[in-house]
């Protein structure tokens, strides 16, 4: 079969080209490998020891690993915020973008997976979460749901992301009819990971903090802040290191669409803490914990402020055209928007929905180093998958990875596709 | 594509096949949820249960299998009026429950309330500690498992390892749970206890008669919670928190018998439930006796 041989050629000259490079490209490798390792050694104390080893105690269930998740879901909806531009209003400098941030969707939801994974007591028994040879309690339980979307946004963007880079690979261009579907149906399935990621917190009445209906557009609001804010700082760094070319334009606009993204964001929360604080019931304890502090508990008051004032800055710099379009002031404002969106998503919307807990205990919590180290193991997993898919994915777009000289009779097996205007992936190339 | 060698379809088929017959084995032989395992299935996992718990504590280690009976609904109601905190139910659950000793896991949590702000868990103390109770101007609320009706716990368990079985106990199967703690954000009454380490119980301080769905020894990483001391009541005995109070300010029975104590308490006294605006429909009831 062609296709196999093919397509198995693609997969060694991929990895072969993932694990060679410049010594500072291997240089930031074995940083992130070092990383992984230290999560690694961690994870290994955590599973003799047990959950104990975290700071996470019954009446703080959930912390570090599942905020650090929360958060992460919104930067694996970042491909949306990119992809909606590019394929409905053929707005064309963003196009060739599209494929990195389905790439940085593909590394998030990898870190995704792997937070929920170090979070769970019995991890050896995630099977039984599988359809058929386990069991899915749907359509209750939404972590059962949550696990079904990660899953297929995951396989989404996999599949597109394979596709575009096996067929310039081939020297081919991509099927229309495969890759325009997926891309759009790709655009409501990232919408849906984030709600339904929302609705977990959300449809706990227990939880007051957590039980209000704004929370779901509140989470696609920081993720439309945080996912491209990652983006326009990866996007600069691939053109400063690789020969790809990324005109200010794509970047400029998305930092539009951030600024607007940071300003629903911030409405959505003035909006909640109005609520909060004008009617004033004992559930106004939670944000009191977050903003105030409760009876000299006050560790993640300095966190709260600081997410606010980031996100405040963010705004300014993000709004006004003079310095959005000043590479320097964007990319403060980028930093600023991402920093001030993992606190107030990740810490912020965990820990203030268990203290006080449901019997009005105080336990505050604080992360262990064990925590501390997992997730970093973690992020540097991700990190890493980013790195490799990257270099490919650049090495193959600028036509340095091919498949050469083309195995005989490749013509003969593939269907004619309709010829591609002049703005893909490897338009300008 | 269209030119497939027909090799390569048989070659798919038998993977399918396999891959369909794996499958099926894991499904048939593999562990399976006790919720769903067929009654003489039960038996056998009941036995080696008891052949792995006696092996490992030296004692003799029976695992009861019974199930809920015909027209049984469990309630449960406490007088707050009598209670006077003596945490004795605490103890006596920890040891007839078999909860971990170190580190310490308790069912029971009896939080201490002012008289002035009646029943308000935001200045509720669960770790009063006075040489003797009561103390002058406070009342004493203990806490467990409200076995609700609308249980907002077995709702969000993404593995179906917790349920409602037809007496209405809440139950935890602790060979499926994933330990993913969903349950312990949606339980309004901070009724669920996670095993963060491994549990301990001392040499010959197992209390060898248990059920599968109750004070079985449980591993670490997994969620456990009152269960009514489902195996005395399913034999017909009070739970050991009913039994142990000095001043029987715990009462338990059949709700549906209409001549029970329980339908008596609820006919006649001024019954409550915690947190009613969230609908969780407990069954188990506090009440002002005197």
């Amino acid at each position: 079969m062609t296709f196999v041989r093919q397509f198995s050629h693609f997969a060694v000259s991929s990895a072969r080209a993932a694990v060679t490079g410049s010594p500072a490209y291997w240089a930031w490798m074995v940083f992130l490998l070092v990383l992984v390792a230290i999560g690694a050694f961690a994870y290994a104390e955590q599973l003799r020891h047990g959950l104990g080893v975290t700071a996470l105690r019954d009446q703080v269930s959930w912390g570090f690993y599942i905020g650090n998740f929360t958060f992460m879901v919104g930067v694996a909806a970042a491909a949306v915020i990119v992809v909606i531009p590019a394929y409905i209003y053929h707005w064309k400098p963003i196009r060739e973008i599209v494929i990195f941030g389905e790439l940085l969707a593909v590394s998030a939801l990898v870190t995704c997976l792997l937070l929920v994974m170090v979070d769970i007591g019995r991890p050896e028994r995630f099977w039984h979460l599988i359809p058929l040879v386990g069991y899915l309690n749907v359509p209750s339980s939404l972590l059962a749901w949550d696990v079904i979307v990660l899953n297929l946004y995951f396989a989404v963007n996999l599949v597109v992301v394979l596709h575009i880079l096996y067929r310039e690979f081939c020297g081919r261009p991509y099927v229309r009819s495969l890759v325009v579907p997926l891309v759009l149906f790709s655009i409501p399935m990232a919408i849906s990971t984030h709600t339904v990621t929302a609705f977990l917190y959300n449809g706990v009445a227990a939880r007051p903090y957590w039980n209000s209906s704004i929370l779901a557009p509140q989470f696609l609001a920081s993720a439309f802040s945080s996912g491209p804010a990652i983006l326009i700082i990866v996007l600069q760094l691939l053109r400063r290191f690789t020969r790809f070319e990324i005109r200010n334009e794509a970047l400029w606009k998305i930092g539009e669409l951030m600024a607007y993204a940071v300003f629903l964001n911030l409405f959505l929360h003035g909006a909640e803490a109005f609520k909060e604080y004008y009617s004033n019931t004992e559930h106004l304890l939670h944000t009191r914990y977050w903003f105030q502090g409760l009876d000299g508990h006050r560790a993640l008051v300095p966190y709260a402020w600081s997410a606010v004032a980031l996100n405040f800055l963010a705004l300014v710099l993000l709004i006004i055209p003079k310095t959005r379009m000043n590479l320097v002031t964007l990319n403060i404002g980028c930093v600023a928007t991402y920093i001030g969106c993992y606190i107030e998503k990740g810490m912020g919307l965990i820990l203030p929905g268990f203290t006080p807990s449901t019997l009005g205990e105080i336990y505050e919590y604080a992360a262990t180093s064990v925590e501390v180290r997992v997730a970093l193991g973690v992020y540097a997993v991700g990190a890493l998958v980013f790195t490799a898919q990257l270099k490919v994915a650049v090495m193959i777009l600028l036509g340095e990875l091919r498949l050469e000289p083309r195995p005989e009779g490749t013509r003969a097996d593939v269907p004619a596709s309709p010829a591609l205007p002049a703005s893909g992936p490897n338009a300008h190339v | 594509m269209d030119e497939k060698p027909p090799k390569a379809t048989r070659r798919e088929f038998a993977t399918c096949a396999a891959a369909a017959a794996a499958g099926f084995l894991l499904t048939a032989c593999g562990p399976r949820r006790l919720h769903e395992v067929p009654p003489e299935r039960l038996q056998r996992l009941v036995r080696e249960m008891e052949r792995e718990y006696s092996a490992k504590y030296g004692q003799d280690v029976t695992v009861s299998d019974a199930g809920p009976m015909p027209g049984v609904l469990f309630g449960y109601a406490l007088d707050i009026s009598r209670c006077i905190g003596c945490r004795r139910c605490v103890y006596a659950c920890v040891e007839e429950n078999n909860q971990s000793r170190d580190p310490q896991v308790q069912w029971i949590r009896v939080l201490q309330m002012e008289k002035e702000r009646g029943i308000d868990f935001e200045h509720a103390n669960p770790y009063y500690e006075p040489s003797e109770v009561p103390e002058d101007g406070h009342f004493y609320v203990p806490v467990q498992c409200q076995h609700c009706r609308n249980a907002p716990c077995t709702k969000v368990c993404p593995t179906g390892a917790t349920w409602t079985e037809k007496d209405g106990i809440v139950v935890v199967d602790y060979d499926w749970c994933i330990g993913c703690r969903c349950c312990m954000s949606a339980c309004p009454y901070g009724a669920r206890q996670f095993n963060w380490r491994q549990p301990s119980i001392p040499e010959g301080d197992l209390n060898a008669s248990t059920h599968y769905l109750g004070n079985r020894p449980r591993p670490r990483g997994v969620v456990e919670k009152c269960t009514f001391c489902i195996q005395r009541v399913r034999a017909g005995r009070y739970p050991a928190c009913v039994e142990v109070c000095p001043v029987g300010a715990r009462k338990f029975g059949n709700l549906l018998d209409p001549d029970s104590e329980i339908r008596y308490i609820i006919e006649h006294k001024r019954v409550m439930t915690l947190k009613r605006e969230l609908n969780t429909m407990p069954k188990f009831f506090y009440f002002y006796g005197t």
